[in-house]
């Protein structure tokens, strides 16, 4: 459990950062907080010969309210978000899910793009960013785009991401009259969830976000439904994400928690915007 | 733009526990072998090493960090605190060791480092909290043989205990 040998490069500005990706190419990796990819690291699932540390990097720091969205920069920490002023006016859905992300030693100095950047399929912010239609601001050398997150992720752990590039800030809508929930269940608190579900209701319709089944966060948009004609909807996504068995819960359990998980985040989102 | 090499060891420097040390590194040196083997501070101790057990929890300027899953290289300069650091004095206990103590929470004692350390920045950062909100943090460690609630009994008179004694110091 300890890492395989590589280079460390604590870059001092974004340009040194990136002229190191381009120059290394997929050889490189960036660590920010480093929760995620430090295990990858110690497991030897990741074995980059070059790290490349954005964390003395001060303007990636940066987290500013933008006209409609939040937007964070890749050096800052789950915690200082989660503690922000404002977080549950500004962005309801994401002051709820955040307390489910690992664990207070671990949202300390884990990142808020790093969670994204890591792509796991039952992660809180990768749903919270497809929930909220947010994007991803990816920089290379050359470029810079604006990636939406359902282009953003591509599959179990894998993203747009070109290996020249660095996720430099994700933006989170902060739309406003909206009522938000998010639930999960895992054996323990702060495991990865089997399913979690993020949900967001307005006087439009009602907007399901659900992690954990598909190997991407999957999100859905149904009409104001509810009885049974919301269960059918539920069935229908529930089929839809083509749920898989694993060591953790049976495809059919998966199944189920989404009907029932689905509804009542559905139905606490209704309440909190009446 | 330093940028260390694998094949080389490298100087680092941090202040661990207020004292300024330092040693040499690989780059992939992990922040819990550095300070066990290199610094000799083996107060820290190693479970997991992929940060679910919480064992090598350390204070790292202020934020609670898995040693286990965090580089030598990248504490450079940093003020780091770990379990060898809390004692008043070598023949005294704090007050949250002195709560451990009392309400026997621990037995073998390997998760109690890390579970001192989150406790001790945690009560910093809330001096009076709820029995949920200490279980809450504590859910980032494993132990397997106390069952936490001596543990969580422990934190909270602890918790009482500081805010008397900081009540005191304020009014004095």
């Amino acid at each position: 459990m300890k890492p395989a040998a590589f280079d460390y490069v604590r870059a001092e500005s974004v340009e040194e950062a990136l002229a190191v990706l381009k120059q290394e190419g997929s050889d490189a990796r960036i660590l920010a907080g480093g929760m995620s990819f430090m295990a990858m690291l110690n497991m030897r699932l990741a074995r980059p010969k070059v790290l490349v540390d954005i964390m003395r990097v001060a303007p990636l720091a940066r987290m500013e309210e933008e006209t409609g969205a939040l937007r964070i920069g890749a050096g800052v920490r789950q915690a200082r978000l989660l503690a922000s002023d404002g977080l549950t006016h500004a962005a309801p859905l994401i002051a709820k899910a955040l307390p489910f992300t690992g664990h207070a030693q671990t949202r300390s100095r884990g990142t808020v793009c790093g969670s994204i950047a890591h792509a796991d399929p039952s992660a809180e912010l990768p749903l919270c960013l497809v929930t909220l239609k947010g994007h991803v601001h990816l920089r290379s050398a050359k470029t810079a785009r604006k990636v939406a997150a359902d282009d953003f992720f591509t599959g179990m752990m894998a993203t747009a991401k070109a290996d020249d590039e660095m996720i430099e800030a994700v933006s989170f809508p902060t739309p406003r009259g909206e009522g938000a929930a998010f639930r999960e269940i895992a054996r323990r608190h702060g495991d990865f969830a089997i399913v979690a579900c993020a949900a967001l209701v307005s006087d439009k319709g009602i907007r399901l976000g659900v992690g954990g089944v598909a190997d991407i966060p999957v999100a859905r948009d149904f009409p104001l439904l509810d009885g049974s004609a919301l269960d059918d909807a539920l069935n229908a996504l529930a089929w839809e994400l083509d749920a898989r068995d694993d060591v953790h819960a049976t495809a059919r359990y998966r199944r189920e928690l989404v009907r029932r998980i689905g509804r009542t985040t559905i139905e606490e989102a209704k309440r909190c915007r009446a | 733009m330093p940028r260390l090499s694998a094949a080389a060891r490298h100087t680092v420097r941090f202040t661990l526990n207020g004292r300024p040390v330092s040693g040499q590194a690989a780059p992939r040196t992990l922040l819990s072998d550095f300070l066990r083997h290199e610094i000799g501070a083996t107060g820290t101790h190693v479970g997991c090493e992929h940060g679910v057990c919480g064992a090598c929890t350390v204070d790292v300027d202020g934020m609670l960090t898995r040693a286990c899953m965090t580089l030598a290289v990248q504490v450079e300069g940093c003020a780091i605190r770990t379990v060898e650091g809390l004692a008043p004095a070598s023949d005294r206990l704090s007050v949250l060791q002195a709560a451990f103590r009392r309400h026997h929470a621990l037995q073998c004692g390997f998760c109690t480092a890390g579970i001192l350390m989150s406790l001790d920045v945690f009560l910093k950062a809330e001096p009076d909290p709820s029995e949920e909100a200490v279980r809450d943090l504590l859910s980032g460690h494993l132990c397997r043989c106390t069952g936490y609630t001596p543990m969580v009994r422990a934190a909270l008179e602890a918790a009482a205990e500081l805010r008397d004694v900081q009540g005191k110091t304020a009014h004095a």
